[in-house]
């Protein structure tokens, strides 16, 4: 039987066709199949959220989805969504509050916010804390993060509007449904 | 973000004309981590590189009476398969003692054991392959003939007769004692009013950095060449025993540092499963890249804490403290950790009981013993969380029995703030300290007469709420007395090179590194200005063997005192040799000049005269129009190590107010504070995330975190589902406060900072819940405080 797959997608509003094997899961694909290496591996079982990304407008744990399963699937990494300049505003806010500190968990923490702010952007403290209760921070103790998405509290979804790429509008669609 | 700028300090570095200490200076290096861009050691891929995996022990201690690897190395991808003998014929074995830890014993540890299993995830078998999932595929296939053999799990009973020993060559399971005397303990017991005794355990937890361990090694033969990216806390430590137990010239092996996601403590070891793959490279002269999954993060790293403490404290009858004792016993794994050892963290303990209080009679005991579980080892704020939660669980108990207000009873006993330089009861020396002010300044910014007045009207509404204190000390800085006196190649001091490249630009190298606490802030802000120029001048360069001067890394809170103190003297020299120049060129006397912002001015009026851009070209490509005979040098090198203090002892007072559900035994954190001395902050708001990050994992330990383990030594929750971390939806906002006392020992008197919060967060929060019980006749000591803890002990289950 063969243990490989053939799949066709988008990532980062780039067409990508590629033979994987089977048991590959999304974000290993990602990071050794397409070289986009800012999405991070932290656990493999879906409880950090180190591997967040965003597939057909939604963000999923990318430890936890087949390669196999993203056939025809639009995905955005934080590469992507950096380049389209849909979250500077945040990434800005990051850094001038300190809001991360080793970096590791922060391409995940960032996509996990920009889904929030999407969804709520006039989101409370608590509200902040409890949509990114899935993404582990060792580091900061989180607060640094409440305060950056306060900073930028209302701007993020106006802003992916705007930055007007294709992909990037794409992506927003399926969010805000 | 409050700036602390300093003025007219009569230290030169804080008095320096547009000075960047003490400003909220961005990290450099931040942007491209908020972008995605690091560099872990994951994502790094070379050339012909093949991955390593481990057949790790099922069993917590078992013989191993035989290896089959046919059918492993039959299965596709795979490069080879690496019994322990094969291993231990291109690596000696090491062992963890330090020779000043009197009597510390330990077996010689091999990268792969040859005659048995330890404990439950011991790396046995390597397997490289041409990924990392075939070559766990191949390591499902290695045989190994198990001789199952009796365990030794409870560090209770580790030291009894009829238990085994884990080491026979060692005659029994006992690493390290030290027995430890001042005054007179028992003339103190027979003299007080009150002696207050009882018994705190400290669950063993563990760091879960959010990066895993792992390297990427690269052995090029033919010119004897080991190269290793490692995210590692220490470079020039890693260096040096790789070069010693591969015998290797240390010249020939070279570590660099990239980014690194969260260490604390954990990539500061000697781990077996990281030899084994850097020899793996060496066997096979190509690169591997071993990357620890979870579960073998969990059952590998280095756990902590796990100590069983009996504590005293002797007190009169107005609540003066007279006396303390401590019985700790510590269960640290089947060997001691290279090179630091697993006894620093008992040893601490001893050293820095009762630490914030003025008393003169003390005595201690720890038993350092070994068993069949994970290696126990140094790990953020090592010893300070049980030193910690010792002394202000009894300091609150005596308060109680005098009827004293906590803080009231804590005031009466501080050394008081104008009474240093003084040794503690233990001979522990101490520059400058500042209980009373921290205490002060806390009790300020908590408003502590309204939370009274607050819990008790949520009392009378049957809502149970506590406030708890913990004030703490900290050693930072540590000198050679730490680990280099004990034998221990382990870099104390640091050094720095500053050079100026043809555009006025500076490059900066250091010893120190970088996990993501912000020392590229710190270097860069410190040689911004000792120097004279923007930071946007600055390159830094850290985490390489090759191209930095010798340096001890990232540990001990000593990134910034003793990594910084070295940039600012070399900055101070840089600038004197750039002034050289510059008189040469101007035919000015150097005194008369000085650097601001990237330009030579006259010292006394500011005026512009020439701009480092036009020293450096002039420097660089018409040395022929200076004087003759003056040579311009635009590198300067210098080394700093603390020399009159063996250790920076730092300060503060935490304190959390937390409300307990009583029906589920749910403890809901509402508030925490922390006031903390680090003598000269650098960075405010890094200081101040520092602090934050460091209570959560205080807070982590008491609350949540626990390695769980059965009879047998299995641990039961190597997973992130189950073994529970702090999230951000049960965190309070934690308001930090600062008071300054620098240190003498150096120029810039920054002591560390990093540490701080772990070390009272967990103290606070038991005397803040046992105040919340209080009602109740309940009491609880032994961390992590599960609801099921908390309901026990209000007799409801």
């Amino acid at each position: 039987m063969d243990k490989n797959v053939d799949i066709s997608l988008t990532v980062n509003g780039e067409k990508i066709t590629k033979r994987v094997e089977a048991r590959t899961n999304l974000v290993d694909f990602l990071r050794y199949d397409v070289g986009l290496t800012g999405s991070h591996v932290g656990c493999e079982h879906g409880v950090c959220g180190a591997c967040t990304i965003r597939v057909d407008g939604r963000i999923v744990r990318g430890c936890l989805m087949a390669a196999a399963q993203a056939d025809g699937a639009d995905v955005w990494t934080i590469e992507g969504v950096t380049e389209t300049g849909e979250i500077r505003a945040l990434q800005d806010a990051f850094v001038e509050r300190n809001a991360l500190q080793c970096g590791f968990c922060t391409p995940g923490m960032l996509l996990t916010i920009a889904e929030l702010m999407e969804r709520k952007p006039d989101a409370s403290r608590d509200e902040i804390r409890e949509y990114i209760s899935g993404n582990y921070c060792r580091c900061t103790g989180y607060q640094a993060i409440v305060d950056a998405v306060e900073m930028t509290r209302g701007t993020m979804g106006r802003m992916g509007a705007s930055a007007g790429k294709t992909g990037a509008s794409v992506g927003r669609k399926g969010a805000s449904a | 973000m409050n700036d602390i700028i300093a003025k007219d300090t009569g230290r030169w570095i804080l008095d320096r004309p547009n000075s960047y200490i003490g400003r909220s200076v961005p990290r450099p290096n931040a942007p491209r981590l908020a972008e995605g861009k690091g560099t872990f050691v994951d994502d790094i891929e070379l050339k012909r590189m093949v991955h390593a995996a481990f057949v790790r022990s099922p069993y917590a201690h078992a013989q191993i009476n035989g290896i089959d690897t046919t059918a492993a190395k039959a299965m596709p991808g795979v490069v080879a398969v690496v019994t322990p003998q094969e291993m231990a014929e291109i690596c000696t074995p090491w062992v963890g003692v330090l020779t000043h830890l009197e009597g510390l014993k330990s077996a010689p540890q091999y990268p792969l054991p040859l005659d048995a299993a330890r404990w439950q995830g011991e790396a046995i078998v390597a397997v490289v392959a041409n990924s990392r999932a075939e070559a766990e595929d191949a390591a499902a296939l290695v045989e190994i003939d198990w001789e199952v053999l009796p365990v030794v799990v409870d560090a209770e009973k580790a030291l009894d007769t009829d238990t085994p020993v884990i080491h026979e060559s060692l005659g029994d399971n006992l690493a390290w004692r030290r027995n430890a005397d001042f005054g007179d303990v028992d003339a103190a017991y027979a003299d007080a009013d009150h002696v207050i005794e009882d018994t705190f355990i400290f669950g063993r937890h563990t760091g879960v950095c959010l990066e895993t361990r792992g390297l990427v090694a690269d052995y090029e033969s033919s010119e004897d060449q080991l190269t290793v990216w490692h995210n590692n806390q220490c470079p020039h430590m890693i260096q040096n025993i790789l070069a010693t137990h591969f015998g290797l010239e240390e010249h020939r092996v070279r570590v660099i540092t990239r980014d690194v996601g969260g260490s604390f403590g954990i990539k500061v070891h000697t781990f077996p499963d990281e030899v084994t793959a850097v020899g793996l490279s060496i066997m096979l002269k190509r690169p591997v890249k071993y990357i620890a999954d979870r579960l073998e993060s969990f059952t590998s790293d280095i756990h902590a804490r796990d100590h069983r403490v009996k504590g005293k404290i002797a007190i009169k009858a107005d609540g003066t403290i007279t006396a303390f004792e401590i019985d700790d016993l510590t269960g640290v794994g089947p060997y001691s950790m290279y090179p630091r050892t697993s006894a620093i963290e008992a040893n601490q303990v001893v050293n820095m009981i009762g630490g914030p209080y003025l008393f003169e009679n003390y005595r201690a005991e720890a038993n350092v013993v070994y068993q069949n579980k994970a290696m126990m080892c140094q790990y953020r704020a090592v010893g300070h969380p049980i030193k910690c939660a010792v002394t202000e669980g009894l300091v609150d108990q005596a308060a109680r029995k005098v009827g004293m207000d906590p803080v009231a009873f804590r005031q009466k006993n501080f050394h008081a703030d104008d009474s240093y330089p003084k040794k503690s009861a233990q001979g522990m020396p101490f520059e400058n300290l500042s209980h009373e002010e921290c205490m002060t300044k806390m009790l300020a910014a908590m408003d502590y007469e309204a939370l009274k007045a607050d819990r008790a009207a949520k009392r009378d509404q049957g809502i149970y709420r506590g406030i708890g204190f913990a004030s703490f000390i900290e050693v930072t800085n540590p000198s050679a007395m730490f680990y280099g006196v004990g034998g221990a190649r382990i870099s104390a001091q640091d050094g720095a090179t500053l050079r100026l490249d043809a555009k006025g630009n500076v490059f900066v190298s250091t010893g120190a590194t970088e996990q993501g606490q912000g020392m590229e802030a710190v270097i860069s802000q410190v040689a911004a200005t000792a120097v004279g120029v923007k930071p946007e001048r600055l390159k830094i360069i850290t985490g390489d063997t090759e191209h930095t001067p010798y340096g001890g890394g990232t540990w001990g809170s000593r990134a910034a005192g003793i990594g910084g103190e070295a940039v600012a003297q070399a900055g101070r020299q840089l600038r004197i040799q750039i002034l050289a120049a510059a008189a040469a060129m101007l035919q000015e006397d150097a005194d008369t000049l000085d650097i601001r912002e990237g330009v030579v001015v006259d010292d006394d009026t500011g005026n512009e005269r020439i701009g480092l851009d036009e020293i450096g070209r002039i420097c660089y490509y018409r040395p022929d129009t200076l004087p003759d005979g003056f040579q311009a040098e635009l590198v300067a090198t210098k080394h700093y190590v603390p020399r009159k203090f063996p250790f920076a002892f730092t300060n503060g007072a935490q304190a959390s107010y937390l409300e307990v559900d009583t029906d589920t035994g749910f403890i809901k954190l509402l508030n925490h504070w922390c006031v903390e001395d680090c003598g000269t902050v650098i960075n405010p708001l890094l200081v101040d995330e520092q602090i934050r990050g460091g209570v959560v994992q205080g807070l982590g330990g008491a609350l949540w975190e626990e390695c769980l383990y059965d009879d047998q030594g299995q641990m039961l929750n190597a997973n992130m589902a189950d073994y529970l971390v702090p999230m951000a939806a049960e965190l309070p906002d934690i308001v930090c406060g600062h008071a300054t006392s620098p240190t003498s020992d150096s120029d810039l008197g920054a002591k560390g900072a990093g540490e701080a919060g772990t070390c009272g967060a967990p103290a606070a929060v038991m005397n803040a819940l046992n105040d919340a019980l209080s009602p109740f006749e309940a009491k609880l000591t032994g961390m992590p405080f599960t609801p099921k803890k908390v309901l026990t002990a209000l007799g409801k289950i």
